[in-house]
């Protein structure tokens, strides 16, 4: 009997994507500003290339990709560079970016193709293509795809993932991208496997994605082998390890990662980016942003140029209601709330959810009164009961002897406490403490 | 576009709708048809001497505890929980000091809520028992109207009782041991036998408790644990000595069984925090209970059971941690 597709904990936080399920990517207007910044990925910041008053065509390179883990930035849309300097980054801290100032009576026309198309290139020249596309990983971490096409000679890779399980609460632009794109989908995934050389490619997709996958599957090519799974709705089912053990019944062991046990995962809108790049011969320089939450007035998902500022996404979703309280980039598990809406969109953001007062989480948290529901939450399986007890003594070397580095702040833990501690933001800063401690 | 009243939190921006103070007053509240059908057997003294109790321990959190602390329950529920473990003729004098007993050595000196060793509601029974042994174990026959007064509710601190001759009924557990008399089982279910206020209406109590449980505000790995425990335990030595040992149904339904499974061995803090270890944790008490009921000088073991292993806790969940995600995977090489 085949095994039922699931991992082991986890939590069942409200779905909410009712906001946006049902309602087709459009494009929203392209603002007066992009900002760029050069640190939009995982690896070294990009290096800019461009200077105040240098013109720039939609889909001109503005950043280099500094060394091997690293990815280029480009332009959005076309319209003269302002000024390289500090702005406001989502994180909080302000980075260098490139302000354009987009000419407002340009037609943003596409030009002619940057990136070749790809039948017929090598494995080498399709993964050098992606690089110079600027693709990152669109689910949120931004990890430079060429890298991860790229394995080391020592891992033998035999299957491509692709994650489309979205199980972040509210968000909804990966849905819509199978449910819009699907051809796309199978695109990506051809060229994937042709760059990793593995025949066979899955699909993991959460089972509230019903239109989902029937458009994947009405979609789904016979002649190479891949299949669509619909995974249980449990939240973090996206998360690659738990994706793993859901579709493969492969555990990832503690501190390595999927392609040691010859798994490469991608995210499904990273996959339908890669078909996109190549089909249009544009680099990534826009993305599929869910704009949702009920602090919003018209949620949808659109299609966003990178760098579009969060007030003026906002604005092409009618703006904010009196009651929004918290902006946040990601979805609102392990999303960060921005404190300045002039941070812009960049490539690994997924949605910007708006949250009014009712849906936050009350301030005030009281001592721990060791039930044992973070336990019985957490996916790795880490205690998050002990390792709450010594982060908040400071207790950093006995938190990493704990098992600290498995845990991947999916928040679990801290959703689950009734007392309300922040358990996942004590262990962000246990983790930076130790990193701290082990670099000096 | 910035503005000023934005909220900047860590993530997760979402969170489960429990809070701790709404488990600690599901707790009391879920005890409501417990104080009922106690008050319905044993009469008026029942709301008196949980009041007694309660207020020695709201009291005492409200004066040593940390400020806002009553607010989440946690002094409401000792207080309660020790009112019903304590016979309906109790003093209530000793009730309102058993109650700041508790409190006060048994949660607030070690720091609060979340702090604490031992279930603080027992740690305020074992003082009473230790220091009154008479009146703890005085159990008031039902005489005469409902409205009566059972025994010596309204006796002056350190006076002597005010009826010194009062009638007074055995309990099922010391009727056994001490008498070889059995209770029938319907009596003992529905509670109407000597013994504590709350302890009892099983029946009730396994009602209210399953409740929590399905809310997920008590862990029924505890209970469960230690009701196989007692029946199995029983049921192999009724089958030794019929006679001097009551069966597994009697075990179940008699003495402080009930309430303390349910009720006080699932206390959170003081209970283990794996699931493992509540089974552990049930199946020690459940050994002990035996043990003591069936071999020990007291008729009763419920409250030293719970009280022993709440001081094994610790060790319970060193030993019982959970195994991270892939730590025992190896590589194929």
């Amino acid at each position: 009997m085949p095994r039922r597709p699931r991992f082991r904990h986890g939590v069942h936080p409200p779905d909410l994507k009712e906001l946006t399920a049902g309602i087709p990517i459009r494009r929203m207007p392209f603002p007066k500003k992009i900002v760029l910044p050069l640190r939009q990925h995982a690896g070294n910041p990009a290096k800019a290339i461009v200077r105040p008053g240098d013109h720039v065509e939609r889909g001109d390179k503005v950043g280099e990709a500094d060394g091997y883990i690293s990815s280029p930035i480009h332009a959005s849309a076309a319209g003269t560079v302002e000024e390289v300097g500090l702005w406001p980054h989502p994180d909080g801290s302000y980075a260098t970016a490139v302000r354009i100032a987009v000419e407002p009576y340009s037609a943003q026309a596409p030009r002619p193709r940057i990136i070749p198309d790809w039948p017929g290139l090598s494995r080498e020249e399709l993964i050098e293509a992606v690089r110079q596309a600027g693709v990152v990983g669109l689910g949120g971490a931004a990890f430079p795809t060429h890298v991860k096409l790229a394995p080391p000679k020592d891992a033998t890779i035999d299957v491509l993932v692709v994650n489309g399980c979205e199980c972040e609460p509210f968000l909804t632009a990966d849905h819509r991208t199978m449910v819009e794109y699907p051809e796309r989908v199978f695109t990506g995934i051809r060229i994937m496997m042709q760059c990793l050389g593995v025949d066979r490619a899955m699909i993991g997709v959460e089972k509230n994605k019903a239109d989902a996958i029937a458009a994947l599957e009405a979609a789904r090519p016979d002649d190479i082998y891949v299949t669509v799974h619909p995974l249980t709705v449990k939240y973090p089912q996206g998360a690659e390890k738990m994706l793993i053990s859901s579709l493969l019944n492969r555990d990832v062991p503690s501190g390595k990662l999927p392609m040691h046990v010859g798994v490469i995962v991608q995210n499904v809108a990273s996959v339908a980016t890669i078909a996109e790049v190549f089909e249009t011969g544009l680099p990534l320089i826009e993305r599929i942003v869910t704009v949702t939450g009920y602090g919003v007035r018209q949620p949808a998902n659109l299609i966003v140029p990178v760098g579009t500022k969060t007030s003026d996404l906002i604005e092409a979703c009618g703006g904010l209601t009196p009651d929004a309280k918290e902006v946040v980039f990601g979805g609102p598990m392990m999303g960060a709330a921005v404190a300045n809406l002039d941070a812009p969109v960049l490539k690994g953001t997924t949605g910007v959810v708006v949250l009014t007062d009712d849906d936050c989480r009350p301030a005030e948290s009281y001592p721990c009164i060791k039930c044992g529901h973070c336990i019985d939450a957490c996916p790795v399986f880490i205690n998050p009961q002990l390792l709450g007890s010594l982060a908040l003594v400071e207790r950093y070397q006995e938190m990493d002897d704990h098992h600290l580095a498995d845990c991947m702040l999916c928040g679990c833990c801290s959703y689950t406490c009734p007392s309300n501690i922040p358990l996942s933001q004590l262990f962000q800063a246990a983790k930076a403490a130790l990193r701290k401690s082990k670099a000096a | 576009m910035t503005s000023p009243h934005r909220l900047i939190t860590a993530s997760p921006h979402l969170g489960v709708p429990d809070s701790t103070p709404k488990i600690m007053w599901s707790v009391v509240g879920s005890l409501v048809p417990v104080i009922a059908t106690a008050t319905w057997i044993f009469g008026p003294s029942v709301p008196l001497v949980l009041l007694a109790a309660t207020a020695g321990a709201i009291l005492t959190e409200r004066a040593f505890g940390r400020r806002g602390s009553l607010g989440d329950g946690s002094a409401a529920i000792t207080g309660v929980l020790l009112g019903l473990s304590l016979p309906a003729g109790l003093p209530l004098w000793m009730a309102f000091v058993g109650g700041a007993f508790g409190i006060g050595f048994g949660k607030v000196i070690f720091g609060g809520l979340g702090q604490n060793a031992f279930n603080p509601a027992l740690l305020g029974r074992a003082f009473l028992q230790a220091a009154f042994p008479v009146a703890m174990t005085t159990w008031p026959a039902r005489t005469g109207s409902w409205w009566t007064l059972a025994g010596d509710n309204l006796a002056w601190p350190f006076a002597s009782p005010l009826v010194v001759d009062a009638l007074t009924g055995a309990t099922p557990l010391g009727l056994m041991k001490f008498e070889q008399v059995p209770t029938g089982l319907w009596d003992l279910a529905v509670g109407t036998t000597g013994g504590s206020i709350g302890e009892t209406a099983g029946v009730v109590i396994l009602v209210c408790g399953g409740y929590l449980a399905l809310r997920n505000y008590l862990d029924w790995r505890i209970p469960a644990g230690i009701f196989l425990t007692v029946a199995i335990l029983a049921a192999l030595l009724q089958a030794v000595d019929g006679v001097r040992y009551a069966g597994p149904m009697a075990m179940l339904f008699s003495g402080g069984l009930m309430l303390g499974a349910m009720y006080m061995a699932t206390d959170m803090v003081t209970s283990p925090v794996t699931h493992v270890g509540s089974w552990i944790f049930g199946m020690g008490i459940g050994v002990l209970v035996v043990i003591i009921r069936y071999w020990g000088g007291l008729a009763e073991g419920v409250m030293y059971a719970i009280l022993l292993m709440n001081s094994l806790v610790p060790f319970i969940n060193r030993a019982t941690q959970p195994r991270a995600f892939g730590a025992r995977t190896r590589l194929q090489p």
